[in-house]
Order: C-alpha cells, then sequence, then structure tokens
C-alpha cells in the first residue's frame, strides 16, 4: 500500500486543477508544492545528513536571482533560470561548503545564517548589478492562469521527491546517516564525511535554488528582503521539516502544507494578522517541546505503528 | 595627509567605544555558550526588550536611559531565568533527532519577541533625545595647536565608561563571589561541578539571566547613541555570536577583547566601504575567525599562558 | 613481517605531552595487547594510528606505506578498522543498516553491502538481532556490534579499544571467542584493555605505556614479571 501512495497523490494532483479551483486556492497550492520542495531540500542535509542550516534562504535566493537577473541583464525567459540555477548553485554550494563544512553543530549552523545574510546584503548593494532594493520585475508573465505554474512546480516536486528516495535508499543514504550520527566513527569506517556532506550539500542547494527559480517566475517580482530573509525563508525553512517531521519522507510536504495554511489563515485575521511571526513562533516552540520528531514523524509513535524497518525512514 | 591621518583616527576612536559596547552583548553571550553549550540567538531581542523599557521609563518619565539600566537589568534578568526554566530546560530533556533543538528554540524566542514588539509599538523608529546627545569634547579644546581635530561624543563616552564599570562589576561577581565561581565551575567541566556539589541546573538559569541581564545593560546604554525599532535584535544577535566565536568560543577575556575587535572592524568598513556594507565585513571576519582561528582569541590567550 | 610500524611517535596537546617516542611495531597475524594506566596515552595512540591526529614527531607504517598524514577514512580504506571506548553505534539505525553503511566500503552495491554485513553479524553473533534500534542493544551486544562494523570494511587490522570494559564474565568469555575467530581469519589485532586476564590469555606480544613512554614490551609472561611494569600499573590496578 505504501509503494502506492507517491503515485496516488500525483495522480489525484495532477486531475485537481480540472476540479475548477479558484485563482486563491490554485495559488495556495502552488506555496505548498514550492515548500514542500524547499523542504525536501533541507531535509537531505539537515534532517538525514544532520547538518542543520540557518540559512537555506542564501539557496533560494540565488536560484531566484539567477531566473531574474538572466532576464534582466539577456532579456530571455526567466524558466531559463530553472536550468540554469542547477550549475550556479552547485557552485554556490560548493563554496559555502568549503567556508562551512569543516565546521560542526552549531557553528555550521551559525556560519549559513552568516552566509545568508551576506548574500542578502550583497544583492542589496550591488545596486548595478541587481537592482538593489528596487528588485527586479519581469513585466510580462507567461502565463495569465496559475494552472500551469502548477504543472511545473508539480513536476518538480514530484521529480525532487523521487530523488530523495533514490539517495536515501542508496550508498549515499546510508553515509548521510552514518554522519549524521556520528561523523567521528563514520570517518573511521572509512566514509570521507567532508566529500559526502559536501554531496549533500549540493543536492540540497539545487533543489532550494530550483523552488527559488520558479518562485521568480512565478511571481513575477523578487528584491533581496524577499528571497534573501532569515526568518520568513530561512527559519521557516527549518519550521516546515521540523513541523512535519524531520528525516521523513513525507515530512516536508505535510509541514509545508501546515504551514502555507497556517500563514494563509493568520494573515487573513484583520487583528491577528500582524502576529504571524508570534504564531509561529509559538508552534515551533510546542514543537519543539512536545513533538520533537514533528507530526510525521511522532505520528507513527502515537499511533503504535512505528515498527522500526530502517533508519531511512 | 593631515585630513587622513585624522579621519583614520577617529574611526579608530568610534570602533574603540563601539567595541565597548560590544563586548558587553558578547560577554553576555559567551557567558550563556560557556555554560550552556548554546548559542542563544533571541540575545538582541533581549537587548531590544531592554531598549524599549529605557525608551518608555524616559518618553513616559523623564527617566534618563543610564538611570534605567538599574530598572532594565534586573527586569532582564528575571526575563532569561523564566525563560530558561519553562522553555529552554525543558527541551534539554526532548530527545530528537537533531542536537540543535535548543538554538532553534531560541530563534523561536526572538522571533515572538521582535514580533510582539512591533505589534505593540509599530514599527517606528525610536530614540531618547537626551539634552546631552550632541556634547562632544574636542582635541583643540585642550590642545590650542595640535594639527589635527578630533572629537569625543560625551553619550558614546559616557556608555563606554559604563560598558566597563558593568564589565567590572561581572569580573568582581565571576571571581570573588560563591554563585560566580560555581557557574565558573560549571562552564569548565559539569561533570567536576556536579561533583563538587554545584547546582548544575540553578546555575543555568542564573547565568542565562545574568547574560540576558547584560545585554539588557548593553541595550540601556545604546539607546541614547543610536535609535530603537522592533527587529534592531537580529543584527545585534549576529554582533553576540560573532564575538563569541571571535573570542572563543564561552571565553569571557576572548569575548572582550573580540568585542573591541569587531567595533574597530564595523567602524573601518563604515568609514572606508560605506555603511552598508558594515554588515558583510562583521560576518567577513566571523567567516575568517571560523576557518583560521577555530579557537579564537581565547587560543592564542592560552598558548601564551602556557609559554608556548 | 610486521603489519604496522610506530616509528618514534610524539604527540603534544598545547604543552602537553600525550606521548612521547613510542616505538614498536605489530606482527602480521598477531595479537598486540596495549596497556597501562588511566591517562598513559593509549587511545591517543589509538587516535594517531587511526588517523585522528597527527603525530606531532615520528610516524606510523602499514605495510610499509606511512599513513601517518592521512585522514581516518583514508587509513580505513587501506586495511585498519578500529572500535571505540564509547561505543558509537548509529543510534536510530537498525544493526543491520549499521553494518550496511560500513560495508559499502568495499561492496559495489547494496546487495553486495547487504552481503558482506549479514556474513559480519553472522560472525559475531548478532544475526538475530540484526533488524533491532541499536540504541535498544544492552551494552554487550552494542559492543560486538562495533566489532561487526569495523569487521564489514574488511580490514587487516582491527584496533579495539576497550571492548571489555562494563561486560559481565560471560559476555566476556563470547567477546574472547570472537577475538580469536577474528585473529583465526588471519587478521592483525592491536587491543586496549584493562581486564589483565583478557590481555593475558589473548595477546601474543604486549606494550606497556606509562606517562605517554613505552616502558616495556614482550610476551605477556615477561610483562608479568617487569618490575618496572608492576611498579607503574599492577601495583595501581592493586591499590584500586
Amino acid at each position: 500500500m505504501k509503494k502506492f501512495m507517491p503515485p496516488i497523490i500525483l495522480a489525484v494532483l495532477c486531475f485537481l486543477p480540472l476540479v475548477g479551483l479558484s485563482s486563491y486556492a490554485m495559488h495556495i497550492l502552488v506555496l505548498v508544492i514550492m515548500w514542500s520542495i524547499i523542504g525536501m531540500g533541507w531535509n537531505l542535509l539537515g534532517g538525514y545528513c544532520g547538518q542543520v542550516s540557518f540559512g537555506h534562504a542564501a539557496f533560494f535566493g540565488m536560484g531566484a536571482y539567477s531566473s531574474g537577473l538572466l532576464y534582466y541583464h539577456f532579456g530571455i525567459s526567466g524558466w531559463w533560470g530553472l536550468l540554469v540555477s542547477i550549475p550556479v548553485l552547485t557552485i554556490t554550494s560548493l563554496v559555502i561548503g568549503f567556508i562551512c563544512l569543516r565546521l560542526r553543530g552549531a557553528y555550521f549552523a551559525l556560519a549559513t545564517l552568516a552566509l545568508g545574510e551576506v548574500l542578502r546584503v550583497t544583492a542589496e548593494n550591488l545596486v548595478k548589478f541587481t537592482q538593489g532594493d528596487l528588485g527586479i520585475l519581469i513585466k510580462q508573465r507567461t502565463w495569465v492562469e496559475k494552472t500551469w505554474y502548477f504543472y511545473v512546480i508539480l513536476l518538480l516536486a514530484a521529480g525532487s521527491f523521487l530523488l530523495v528516495k533514490k539517495v536515501m535508499e542508496s550508498k549515499l543514504g546510508y553515509y548521510f546517516v552514518a554522519i549524521r550520527e556520528d561523523q567521528d566513527a563514520a570517518n573511521s569506517l572509512g566514509i570521507n564525511t567532508t566529500l559526502y556532506k559536501t554531496i549533500a550539500l549540493c543536492l540540497s542547494g539545487v533543489l532550494t535554488g530550483m523552488a527559488g527559480a520558479f518562485y521568480m517566475n512565478y511571481m513575477g517580482y523578487i528584491d533581496p528582503t524577499t528571497v534573501f530573509p532569515l526568518y520568513d525563508i530561512s527559519i521557516v525553512t527549518v519550521m516546515v521539516v521540523m513541523v512535519g517531521g524531520v528525516a521523513t519522507y513525507w515530512g516536508p510536504v505535510i509541514g509545508a502544507l501546515i504551514m502555507v495554511f497556517l500563514a494563509e489563515v493568520i494573515r487573513s485575521m484583520p487583528k491577528i494578522g500582524a502576529a504571524h511571526q508570534t504564531l509561529f513562533g509559538i508552534l515551533l516552540i510546542f514543537i519543539i517541546i512536545f513533538l520533537p520528531n514533528g507530526i510525521v514523524g511522532d505520528f507513527r509513535k502515537i499511533t503504535g505503528l512505528f515498527k522500526p524497518r530502517g533508519a531511512l525512514k | 595627509m593631515a585630513a587622513q591621518v585624522e579621519l583614520f583616527l577617529q574611526t579608530l576612536i568610534s570602533g574603540f567605544l563601539l567595541g565597548g559596547l560590544y563586548a558587553l552583548i558578547g560577554l553576555g553571550m559567551a557567558l550563556i555558550m560557556g555554560v550552556m553549550r548554546i548559542i542563544n540567538l533571541a540575545h538582541g531581542d533581549l537587548m531590544m526588550v531592554a531598549m524599549y523599557v529605557a525608551y518608555w521609563l524616559f518618553t513616559l518619565f523623564h527617566i534618563d536611559p543610564y538611570l534605567s539600566v538599574f530598572v532594565a537589568t534586573p527586569l532582564l534578568f528575571f526575563l532569561g531565568v523564566g525563560l530558561q526554566k519553562f522553555l529552554i530546560n525543558p527541551v534539554m530533556k526532548v530527545e530528537s533527532i537533531l542536537p540543535h533543538n535548543q538554538v532553534i528554540l531560541t530563534v523561536g524566542i526572538g522571533m515572538i519577541l521582535a514580533n510582539l514588539a512591533t505589534v505593540f509599538f509599530t514599527s517606528n523608529y525610536r530614540s531618547t533625545p537626551v539634552s546631552y546627545a550632541s556634547k562632544a569634547w574636542y582635541l583643540t579644546d585642550f590642545w590650542k595647536n595640535a594639527p589635527i581635530e578630533l572629537s569625543l561624543s560625551a553619550p558614546w563616552s559616557l556608555s563606554f565608561l559604563a560598558a566597563v564599570i558593568i564589565t567590572v562589576a561581572l569580573w568582581f561577581f565571576l571571581t570573588k563571589t560563591d554563585t560566580g565561581k560555581s557557574i565558573r565551575a560549571t562552564a569548565q567541566d559539569i561533570d567536576a561541578a556536579l561533583l563538587m556539589g554545584v547546582n548544575v541546573g540553578v546555575m543555568r538559569a542564573v547565568t542565562f539571566g545574568i547574560g540576558a541581564a547584560l545585554v539588557g545593560g548593553a541595550g540601556c546604554l545604546f539607546i541614547p547613541i543610536y535609535y530603537l525599532y522592533p527587529s534592531l535584535g537580529k543584527q545585534f544577535t549576529n554582533v553576540g555570536f560573532v564575538i563569541t566565536v571571535l573570542g572563543g568560543m564561552g571565553s569571557t577575556e576572548g569575548a572582550i577583547i573580540g568585542g573591541v575587535i569587531l567595533g574597530i572592524f564595523e567602524s573601518m568598513t563604515a568609514t572606508y566601504l560605506g555603511m552598508g556594507w558594515a554588515p558583510v565585513g562583521r560576518f567577513l571576519i566571523f567567516v575568517a575567525a571560523l576557518v583560521f582561528l577555530p579557537g579564537g582569541v581565547a587560543s592564542i590567550l592560552r598558548k601564551q599562558r602556557l609559554g608556548k | 613481517m610486521s603489519l604496522l610500524q610506530i616509528q618514534h611517535v610524539s604527540k603534544r596537546f598545547g604543552g602537553l605531552a600525550a606521548l612521547t617516542d613510542v616505538s614498536y611495531s605489530v606482527e602480521k597475524g598477531k595479537i598486540l595487547g596495549l596497556i597501562g594506566p588511566n591517562g598513559a596515552g593509549k587511545t591517543t595512540l589509538f587516535n594517531v594510528v587511526n588517523g585522528f591526529y597527527p603525530p606531532t614527531k615520528g610516524e606510523v607504517l602499514f605495510k610499509e606505506e606511512r599513513i601517518s598524514h592521512l585522514q581516518p577514512y583514508q587509513i580505513c580504506k587501506r586495511g585498519v578498522g578500529r572500535t571505540f571506548q564509547v561505543v558509537r553505534p548509529l543510534q536510530r539505525m537498525t544493526v543491520l543498516d549499521n553494518v550496511i553503511a560500513s560495508a559499502f566500503l568495499r561492496a559495489k552495491d547494496k546487495a553486495g553491502a547487504e552481503r558482506i554485513a549479514l556474513d559480519a553479524l553472522q560472525f559475531t553473533g548478532l544475526y538475530d538481532d540484526r533488524s533491532l534500534v541499536s540504541k535498544s542493544l544492552p551494552l554487550g551486544k552494542r559492543k560486538k556490534l562495533e566489532i561487526a562494523r569495523a569487521l564489514a570494511t574488511q580490514p587487516e587490522m582491527l584496533l579495539l579499544d576497550e571492548s571489555f570494559a562494563g561486560l559481565n564474565p560471560f559476555e566476556q568469555n563470547e567477546l574472547i571467542d570472537i577475538i580469536r575467530k577474528v585473529k583465526a581469519k588471519g587478521i592483525t589485532i592491536m587491543i586496549i584493555e584493562h581486564h589483565m586476564k583478557v590481555i593475558m590469555s589473548l595477546s601474543d606480544q604486549v606494550v606497556v605505556l606509562n606517562y605517554g613512554e613505552k616502558i616495556a614490551e614482550g610476551t605477556p609472561k615477561e610483562i608479568g614479571n617487569n618490575p618496572l611494569v608492576i611498579e607503574a600499573y599492577l601495583g595501581e590496578a592493586e591499590r584500586a
């Protein structure tokens, strides 16, 4: 049964636009799927490989800007950004990895946080190249309807899900978890920890960057504070995975669903809307204290379905 | 030429004064890091809370910000103890896949504090226009024929002086009192401290309280020379952890030196590259410290003590 | 032929000398016991051989090749496996997955890794526990798991750091049998141990460290009669 879940869900999602959902509902769906991809990317590095990043906005923003700058400087379609973001993010990840991956635990988290902020400030200050705070606007949107955006992001998400699953069932996956559990032990068991952490970082960066490139094309406008923010991207990414379930396949999807809906519900309430970060913060604290493995991770525990079948669950 | 020298020296002076205040922020974070082994990412937000306390005391009751140190530090101490006891401490016992849950928790706390400040006080910039805000001493006042002109701002000097006093008071507390000694013992070796009968749980709460009080004090010293808005905490959290890493995780002496280095470095970047680049300079120093000096300033101090 | 040669190895931490000019070699197919009081530098020496610390002075040769500048994973690839004093199984993995993770070193694919892993589990008597989560294992089995993981990297030499600490006599005997079987496979062993009974019955050669220096080397019998050793080590053990 479990084996058929992903294709069934995918099929249902494929037919969803045919039901005639409102533009707003489609928008929410697109956001949920986009955040799932970011979450999957983070989970690969943070959840499975144990390298917690507080700076995934760096990858998201780099992806968004690869797309935006291609359009702005060369006048070609922003969609090329989806492809271009792959090498750009690989290089970004290699550079970030070279600086940060020699650090462990909280030091790594802080270094990524710092680099995310550096990129934001750089994007703000390199006015000639990025237009600084003015941001980049794609004047002509590709589609008016949300349906095609939905299919593009759905395809990306299905690909990401498959990629994560394949990676985690292979040698890479075993090595990631081994590194998360004990780096020294992994190292003395013949695992080149730096190499495999770098691979995890690259995969994570590319997935997140592609989501960023999509975002540029979908929203049609970016500026440094919308794509490089600490709280609204980096921390929300951590929350998506923590709420859904660290180191689970479906955790990022469930987490994205909850976080996006919650954000929308909170924002739509006139008095409470301004306090959405407070409510997010309270949710984060609640999850950390009561459901440290997230909804998917602790769901099994609650329902007694938890049978340890492998580390990769 | 003289103008160049003047600019350089002036930048150096303001960097040094800024560094003294930064040291106070870094000290609180280093203490928490030393005893609890976590980075408190709500540090700057606690400072923001203290700044609002000072702001409202000034605006409503005309209490001088320097006097509100005596109100804000105890207040922040209790806030810190409460946060540690009721939120951070319970998480230490929760078993989870990721070992950084406490750090993520402090992010959550910071997020809530910053957001609540926006809700209650709006995101307007505020300041405390004290009467002596623009008072300054000039080099030519003392030395008529000085070849260059340097100035020393009164509120900056006052804040710096107060920071030094608080630092010295902290040093006395840590080295002369029983509680202080217990905190240092806990920071050095938790197991040994436990064996010596130190109540580590209480020490953690007290340390978090002191860390919060220190940064609260720094907030009161900052407000006469700075402005205030709800999300300013993030920037000072960054300052705090850059200093903590630069100084050597958990080292108090290191934090003081790290604070001064960072203050001077930031002043220099602001003067010679432009205000907007100061955060980049801060992070460059941070990354450089992580990569080239992983033990921080403290590791150099330790080597010298061993005569190597 | 000596498989591992430790040549004038010194290790300093800041001003502290953890090892001073230690030299000896381990013969192929033999078991070498490394003993000494607490803080004598035994684990430090393992960490040097294993690649965690570069030696301050001196060299380590494995099969005539200098390995003292290599990373632990490279040294493992060349055929040196190790276990840790504090058992460190990959907590949230099952026993089998734990061993598969290290078996990938010599396997082409997952099926191959699984085969190697199951062999290692059978060898150490953990086959029936293969689907348990590692952190639920009792200490005795976790120590065996450590050995199984190291064996799955198919080493020519195995470094065992206090595998017997905390075991009851029954588990100790089981482990002695396993180590004898490992030796019978032709794997050279260097073992740190506090239990004199274990060392004396297993080792072909014993090296004694005290304050980071080698104070004696010889057969178990010679060591048992060496006055220096009795003073430094056995004396302390009796007092304790």
